[in-house]
């Protein structure tokens, strides 16, 4: 009996259930009724054991967050780093100085390049030719393999060089860093980063004419940050919807949901819409800041503007691995080591707000600290919050025009559907297994 | 040379460590020639072929169904190796030990009583046995190399056991206790990071967890009467990535 014989014996109402893999991690389903071809409900599961860090912050001294945090995602460590610190900065209100910001940037482009080559060429890229992995994908494009490789090699050196490590890096510390790095280090780096710029542009070209992507928009909330001048990494001013407002009023702006059904906590604008945060996201906020060579290309590939498909997210990751090589170039070239290489400053018993734009969007962070520089209270968001509703969104919308797709096809599309968010459940990648009941 | 079947595995972690395997982006695909990578959820959608040769296991053990798992994992792997701090000593999670998890719950969870958790974080060589520790957070990736490649060729991995204060000294940098009065974890703390944090000016911060047989409590002495740490900040130096770990656990009592 086929899949379809299935939900038609159930009719009108069908259920439709993705269940986890018999495997360990990143426990994640997806579990969707249908009424007369209507998505009822549609609840995407994470059952990623919750670690607690808001709890365990608590008491810690203000210099403790960046490193603690940090290992919440060894994928993101530097999107936590920066936004923790900007958060207790902001408490003491201590003013950092442009040349400090500059080489927080510069390390962010490193991770930006790391985090997205990941996600593009290990993660997504097989699920649209039809390869279990990289490694498999690599025997029938070498060349492709060994561009992913050498730009997520830069990405990591990058990383390495001012921050030590490339998962969790040392360096970072409240007011700036331990040390500035020398010049001729970073400058060695030019090399490997022009030549990632190259293989970027090549694989731009490659994804954008080879690939098929499937027709397909939703109407979003686009939720990221803004910045007057440049494409906005590491700092900037959030932007949703028509509303525009800095990190203190964030939780003013959006609900906290916690559903019956997943570990993870939901935000959603105050309306209860789903928001969409990431590459999608600042690319439609942020595209005039796109240099013109890169928007040229973007054009040439087919690429639009405004683009409101989440699986071309890919091809918008792959212009932000890109621009990330053009602006590491630049913020090397322009470098200079300083000295001291941190501001010192004494704690403030304020509230204090940090927003940054991880790899996979927006991550927000919030402390409270007592008048001897201990934590208090602290508040974490990660982009996965926002983009889980967004994701079960596109499902419904996915499903209802598709339910005459076999149950393989919608399978594999859904799990792409959810991978176009590259949730930071990292497993959440290869995930889903679809039965009907 | 006959293949050997690869799995990894993960509970309750970050990702970073394994990572660390698709982070060498030199040898990954050399890799993928000596072994056959059989699962590995965050780089491919094969499902678990068992039994396995090596099994990695990254993160710490938080709920029943883990528990159930790493068993059935253990059963199904000729060689059981740890990797990270999280899998090896509990991790960054297993501060909640040292708490309510009540209130843990309910500082985070809008509905506390919807979160289902073990009441501690603990490392896998608590519930199963482990024929290798991988310390760190994260873990060298060229020590993770040089493990899987020791037993594929069936050699006992053989790497320094010392402290990072003996790699800080092979590698010429100046003491940052000496030189700039700095809290330095790196006497009691295991080898293996290749003492990165000196090199920067800044103290070690332990998170390769403790070195075989450490003296934390006259560390913690020493640092007291001629750093003038206090006690707390001590506690906190201490009680980070690998706080349940022996040797970390009780840095200031007399043995």
């Amino acid at each position: 009996m086929d899949s379809k014989d299935l939900m038609k014996k159930t009719e009108p109402q069908k259920i439709l259930s993705v269940s986890a893999l018999a495997r360990v991690e990143g426990e994640g389903g997806l579990f969707i009724k249908m009424d007369k071809g209507k998505v009822t409900s549609c609840e995407l599961k994470i059952f990623e054991a919750p670690r607690f860090f808001e709890s365990l912050l608590i008491g810690r001294n203000f210099h403790e967050p960046p490193d603690i945090t940090s290992r919440i995602c060894g994928i993101c460590p530097v999107a936590y780093l920066i936004s923790s610190i900007a958060a207790i900065e902001d408490a003491c209100q201590v003013q950092i100085p442009e040349y400090i910001w500059n080489l927080r940037r510069l390390l962010y482009c490193g991770e930006w390049i790391e985090s997205h080559s990941l996600h593009v060429f290990f993660l997504h890229a097989p699920g649209f030719l039809g390869y279990p992995s990289l490694m498999e994908m690599a025997k029938d494009f070498p060349k492709e393999a060994a561009w992913a490789l050498q730009m997520k090699k830069a990405g990591n050196t990058l990383i390495q060089k001012i921050g030590g490590r490339e998962i969790h890096p040392v360096n970072v510390r409240i007011g700036g860093f331990y040390s500035s790095p020398k010049k001729l280090d970073l400058r060695s780096l030019l090399d490997i980063l022009k030549r990632g710029l190259d293989y970027s542009l090549l694989a731009l070209q490659w994804i954008g004419l080879k690939f098929n992507f499937p027709d397909f928009k939703r109407n979003y909330t686009y939720v990221g940050l803004k910045h007057p001048k440049q494409y906005p990494i590491e700092r900037g001013i959030i932007s949703c919807g028509e509303s525009q407002f800095n990190a203190k009023e964030f939780e003013k702006n959006f609900i906290e949901e916690q559903t019956t059904y997943s570990n993870a906590l939901r935000w959603k604008a105050t309306d209860s819409r789903s928001c969409l945060a990431g590459p999608l996201a600042r690319y439609h906020l942020n595209y005039s800041l796109l240099p013109a060579f890169l928007q040229e290309k973007l054009k040439e590939i087919g690429l639009e503007y405004p683009c409101h498909n989440p699986f071309q997210s890919m091809l918008v990751r792959l212009a932000e691995i890109t621009y990330a090589f053009y602006e590491a170039i630049r913020l090397i070239e322009d470098y200079e080591p300083f000295s001291p290489s941190f501001i010192p400053f004494d704690p403030n018993p304020q509230t204090g707000y940090g927003i940054s734009e991880a790899p996979r969007g927006l991550l927000y962070h919030k402390y409270e600290l007592d008048d001897k520089g201990c934590i208090r209270k602290a508040k974490i968001v990660p982009p996965t919050c926002f983009n889980l509703a967004s994701a079960e969104d596109d499902l419904k919308k996915w499903i209802e025009t598709h339910s005459e797709d076999s149950i393989e096809r919608m399978t594999l599309d859904c799990e792409q559907i959810v991978r176009n968010y590259d949730p930071c459940i990292s497993c959440a990648t290869h995930f889903l297994k679809l039965h009907i009941w | 040379m006959v293949m050997k079947k690869l799995a990894v595995w993960k509970f309750t972690s970050c990702d970073g460590c394994q990572l660390s395997l698709l982070d060498l982006e030199d040898e990954l695909l050399e890799i993928d020639k000596n072994f056959v990578i059989s699962y590995f959820l965050e780089a491919s959608s094969r499902s678990p072929d068992p039994p396995f040769d090596i099994s990695l296991v990254e993160g710490s053990i938080t709920t029943e169904e883990a528990k159930r798992k790493i068993i059935e994992i253990r059963n199904h792997s000729s060689i059981l190796i740890t990797i990270g701090a999280c899998a090896t000593a509990g991790g960054i999670q297993a501060l909640r030990n040292f708490a309510s998890l009540q209130t843990a719950k309910e500082r985070v969870y809008p509905q506390p009583e919807l979160i289902n958790v073990l009441p501690t974080s603990l490392p896998i060589s608590q519930y199963v046995q482990v024929d290798y520790e991988l310390q760190g957070c994260p873990i060298n990736k060229q020590q993770l190399l040089s493990v899987l490649y020791s037993f594929l060729f069936g050699f006992r991995p053989s790497l320094n056991s010392g402290s990072v204060c003996m790699e800080c000294k092979m590698r010429g940098t100046p003491c940052v206790m000496v030189s700039s009065k700095t809290l330095c974890l790196g006497p009691v703390t295991h080898a293996g990071c290749g003492a990165i944090c000196p090199s920067f000016g800044r103290g070690c911060y332990g998170c390769y967890g403790p070195k075989e047989t450490p003296n934390s409590p006259s560390l913690s002495r020493w640092a007291k009467e001629k750093l003038s740490i206090e006690s707390t900040v001590l506690k906190q130096a201490f009680h980070t990535f690998n706080c349940i770990a022996d040797g970390f656990k009780r840095f200031d009592e007399e043995d």
